[in-house]
């Protein structure tokens, strides 16, 4: 494979700033908490400058090859080997976690979860962007799984200490399910570097050798892999994690559950999973599509019957996950290209979605529909905000959601070769029937929500009326790039496609065409 | 007269390699100086002793350096019945270091403690002393002899605060099942000897081979061999004694037995089954692919419903008995040798690492609480979140979750398992894989207390840690972040410990 090495350093710079930042902190005496959010803004700031950097020298018209290559002995023993590099597909993605991380600690300075802490809250979260970024620049099995864990206990730690009422079991829940995942998914990357001859962990090296391993292998490989990923991703049947670790994580912690981590997963199959074994994504594919449209009703149904407003937001990424699994499931390089759009999009508009749940239970002090009413009266921006974002996750044409859900369903009208093309109409009709079902569930939560009339006396006593403030500075500052963002994107999505497409063409050459 | 001439004459003095011995020979000296000056100096002034013993274990550590720097690669002596081989000057390396933070552990626990000060420090260091014999014991004499002297001083240590019961408990439990273990092995190495009718572990793996089937009483030499260490490791069955032990004795003390003597008893059972039986592979196999398998579930099973932090540690410690073992259930099967063998010893060394660290949190925590309950590390982050960061760092590391030391130790089991190709292996793996999910169930209750649940009793005194249990909380806490991001360092030990003479690789 061709690779590019020129400026190597600017990966490892971006994705270790934050641990730098985080050394600094703990170097700080304590309460000096104004300090420690000023280093957590300075880092972030830092690093996504350096992502900015990284996309400036980025050569788009090579991006289907890994580019900023760099490769350094780590465990020569074991011959896994620190190799880092970006290509079309995982820019973006890199991208998107340092502007969320950025996003997120804007919004962080003033509206810390209970019980504070900002030491520990800042530095896990500057770790958890370590990590995130690592897993999408990894290009060695090994430092992707180290990445790809380094992001579980910040993670556990902030649901558990700054979430809500359940969070302790909600916590521990989100920890076993994706250990249980990514354990198996190390046995089969193991299983993975024996076969191939025992030679190399790189990614690179391991598609051009791991096409020839056995089918029914490869298929038991795989078996291991789709375990790991589909937990993180999460696909029916392994989500039940999501709903609950989505409801009880602080804002913050949903924010960048939804937007990033849940990528991982995905990622993890076009990456890893499809390339390295196409024998067996062949034979898998008709389930993990089976699986998706699984979710995206169940997703969908599950939304309609909740009374949580965040719980209803985590099942409807339950239901786009979905979208994007469908697209990958179609092994064609449409249905990829939607489904890497798919993550974009609901990255920034699920991120976004859960931002105004922060905002509305800071408000509200209860994120119980019943409860809240007349939005748009009381907080117009906030509502015509909400409403926008409702709109984009419905996959309205014209904003992002739209290049992610649509294109993806209209791939399965055509699925690569060797795929049962009957199955996939299916698929095609019910994915469409869920299209039906978004516009429903998220229609009625906004017509709940924001209209009728204010529901004063269901309020909690502590909200006065001066709580009920529209959208201040902070949340703006921390919002309007993703707002920009979902418009921008859904008015030229080729700015994405662009990018995916040449990386997302060479991933899937694997498959013969 | 003639009679008197050729009696000298037969015997002929061995010669002695005294670079080779002297790690044991400056142990040796510092335990005597412990103990004649024990008597000698006056009451106020017997911390003094645990200074002797900490510098006569850094003091040993440079002749291994020496002998690991030398030209000599393997040192043979008295007829190739102990041998200096990289093997054993890596584990000789971390018995030493090992010693070393244990005895940083316990100077607190032992000065604020009414006990037997100086008889302590030439008890630990007895012990210490037969592992360092151990690792270099090449015939079943000298094991057993290097298994007594470091198994007596352990039982004595193990029931130190002789007037509280729990502690006589553990000493005489562990003495009761540690002497019943050794009879059994000793009828095991008996008929070895009967069989092969040599002592010398090299002899007997010429021996210990089938043309046909084996005999039963080869299989029966074997395996309870086999089984007297798997006391010592305190692997499933034969692990009762561990967590009544581990619970009754001081708490540096159950450091010590959870990481070094464990860790001896690792070291017998390779050294017998790379050099003693190496061509017996189909008898232990199989048995131990049934203990390591045994040890983790039950282990971890067990651990799950503990109330008392040590008890759970006790049970995890057998739980991570069984990772140990689980290579060397395919260290047998051509190719996977001397992978097997690695990564026993990576394991042995980030488990230690990892262990004593959390040894050194309990240790400060209940000075302050008093109190052996998971309950009693509630909220500890609130008031003292370096400790709570370590434990949480030390626990998520036992967990094998990266970037902490455990997740390479655990990586290198699994991946010598799958490299044996083998079915049995790659069971063996998805069991380890499952349990080590499990072990978080009970790792991450434990951080749920320090992070997530309030202080008992609203009592948030800050936690005053003596210097020394600073030091130790440093070494391990450094060793365990430094072997996870760079797991080189631990494995380019573990790969250079070769055992001489060796047949499997």
């Amino acid at each position: 494979m061709n690779m590019l090495r020129d400026n190597n350093w600017v990966l490892s710079v971006g994705t270790f700033l934050p641990i730098l930042g985080v050394v600094v902190m703990m170097l700080m005496p304590k309460a000096q908490d104004q300090a420690v959010k000023f280093v957590a803004l300075v880092t972030s700031i830092a690093t996504l400058a350096v992502g900015i950097f990284t996309a400036m020298k980025f050569d788009f018209d090579q991006a289907e090859k890994m580019q900023f290559v760099a490769e350094t002995k780590w465990i020569s023993v074991i011959k896994s080997s620190y190799l880092i590099g970006v290509d079309g597909i995982s820019l973006p993605l890199y991208l998107l976690s340092m502007v969320i991380t950025l996003l997120v600690v804007i919004y962080s300075l003033n509206h810390l979860p209970n019980p504070g802490k900002p030491k520990a809250f800042f530095a896990l979260l500057l770790v958890l962007q370590t990590g995130m970024a690592g897993t999408f620049i990894a290009q060695d099995l090994i430092l992707f799984f180290v990445f790809f864990e380094l992001v579980l206990l910040p993670m556990f730690f902030m649901i558990g200490v700054w979430g809500g009422e359940q969070r302790q079991y909600a916590s521990i829940k989100f920890f076993l399910y994706t250990m249980f995942g990514s354990a198996l998914m190390l046995v089969a990357f193991l299983a993975l570097f024996f076969k191939t001859g025992a030679e190399s962990f790189s990614i690179p090296y391991l598609i051009e050798n791991g096409g020839s391993i056995a089918k029914n292998v490869q298929i038991w490989i795989f078996a291991g892999m789709f375990v790991g990923f589909a937990v993180k991703v999460p696909m029916f049947p392994f989500h039940t994690w999501l709903p609950d670790a989505h409801t009880q994580a602080p804002t913050q912690g949903s924010v960048i559950l939804a937007a990033v981590l849940l990528k991982l997963g995905t990622y993890g199959f076009v990456r890893i999973a499809l390339p390295i074994l196409p024998l067996a994504a062949r034979e898998w594919a008709p389930y993990i599509g089976g699986l998706a449209v699984i979710g995206i009703i169940y997703g969908a149904l599950g939304c309609l019957a909740q009374s949580d407003m965040k719980r209803l937001i985590a099942f409807s990424s339950v239901a786009h996950m979905g979208f994007v699994m469908l697209g990958i499931s179609t092994l064609t390089s449409f249905g990829i290209n939607a489904a890497m759009f798919g993550m974009v999009a609901h990255g920034l508009i699920t991120g976004m979605l859960f931002f105004i749940a922060g905002s509305v239970k800071e408000r509200y002090h209860t994120l119980e529909i019943s409860k809240i009413g007349g939005m748009l009266t009381q907080m117009p921006r906030l509502g015509w905000i909400f409403g926008f974002c409702c709109m984009a996750s419905l996959g309205l044409p014209g904003l992002a959601g739209f290049w992610g859900e649509f294109p993806a369903i209209l791939s399965t009208y055509n699925p690569a070769a060797g795929l049962n093309v009957t199955v996939y109409r299916v698929f095609m009709v019910i994915a469409a029937l869920g299209t039906v079902f978004a516009a429903a569930y998220l229609l009625w939560l906004y017509q709940r929500i924001a209209f009728g009339t204010p529901k004063n006396n269901s309020h909690d006593e502590h909200s006065t009326h001066e709580e009920l403030h529209d959208v201040t500075t902070h949340e703006w500052l921390a919002w309007s790039p993703l707002l920009i963002g979902i418009l921008v994107l859904g008015i030229m999505p080729n700015l994405l496609f662009s990018v995916f497409d040449p990386a997302v063409q060479v991933t899937l050459s694997v498959f013969g065409g | 007269m003639q009679n008197l001439n050729l009696l000298s004459a037969q015997w002929v003095a061995p010669t002695v390699d005294y670079h080779g011995l002297a790690p044991e020979l400056v142990v040796a000296g510092g335990l005597c100086l412990v103990l004649i000056l024990d008597l000698f100096i006056d009451e106020r002034k017997k911390w003094l002793l645990s200074i002797i013993s900490s510098f006569t274990l850094l003091a040993a550590m440079i002749p291994v350096i020496t002998l690991a720097l030398s030209e000599t690669s393997v040192r043979s002596m008295f007829g190739d019945r102990y041998v200096v081989d990289n093997f054993s000057l890596v584990m000789k390396g971390v018995f030493l270091l090992a010693g070393y933070v244990v005895v940083l552990l316990s100077s607190s626990h032992v000065e604020e403690g009414e006990y037997w000060r100086g008889e302590y420090w030439f008890l630990l260091l007895s012990s210490l002393l037969g592992m360092l014999m151990m690792t270099s014991s090449r015939d079943l004499v000298s094991i057993f002899v290097a298994l007594e002297f470091l198994s007596i001083p352990a039982y004595m240590l193990a029931a130190w605060r002789k007037r509280d019961p729990k502690s006589n408990e553990a000493g005489v439990k562990y003495f009761m099942l540690g002497v019943f273990a050794s009879a059994v092995m000793l009828y095991g190495m008996s008929l070895l000897y009967g069989v092969t009718n040599s002592t010398l572990l090299v002899d007997i793996a010429a021996k210990t081979t089938a043309t046909g089937d084996f005999a039963a009483v080869q299989v029966l030499a074997v395996v309870f061999v086999i089984v007297g260490f798997a006391f010592k490791v305190s692997a499933v069955p034969f692990h009762t004694w561990a967590p009544d032990t581990y619970e009754g004795a001081p708490a540096p003390v159950t450091a010590f037995l959870s990481v070094a003597s464990k860790a001896a008893g690792f070291v017998a059972l390779v050294v017998l089954i790379y050099t003693a039986f190496p061509l017996a592979q189909d008898i232990w196999q199989p048995f131990i692919w049934v203990l390591s398998a045994l040890t983790m579930t039950v282990g971890n099973v067990l651990a799950l419903k503990q109330k008392n932090i040590v008890r759970m540690i006790a049970y995890s410690s057998i739980s991570q008995g069984g990772f140990v073992l689980m290579p060397l259930a395919v260290a047998g099967m051509a190719g996977s040798g001397s992978s097997a063998l690695r990564s026993v010893v990576l394991y042995m060394i980030i488990y230690a690492a990892t262990n004593l660290g959390v040894f050194g949190v309990i240790l400060a925590v209940s000075r302050k609480t008093r109190s052996g309950e998971v309950s009693s590390f509630g909220g500890l982050f609130s008031y003292a979140p370096t400790l709570g960061v370590l434990m949480t760092l030390f626990l998520a590391s036992l967990a094998g979750i990266p970037p902490l030391g455990g997740w390479i130790a655990k990586f290198a089991a699994f991946q010598s398992l799958l490299q044996s190709q083998s079915t049995w292996g790659y069971a063996l793996a998805i069991i380890g894989a499952v349990n080590s999910v499990i072990a978080f169930g009970y790792y991450g209750n434990v951080m749920r207390e320090i992070w997530m649940r309030p202080v008992p009793d609203g009592d948030t005194t800050p936690i005053q840690i003596p210097g020394s249990l600073s030091l130790a909380l440093g070494i391990t806490s450094v060793a365990t972040l430094t072997f996870g991001v760079l797991p080189g360092v631990a494995l380019h030990f573990a790969d250079l410990a070769e055992i001489a003479g060796a047949i499997i690789r």
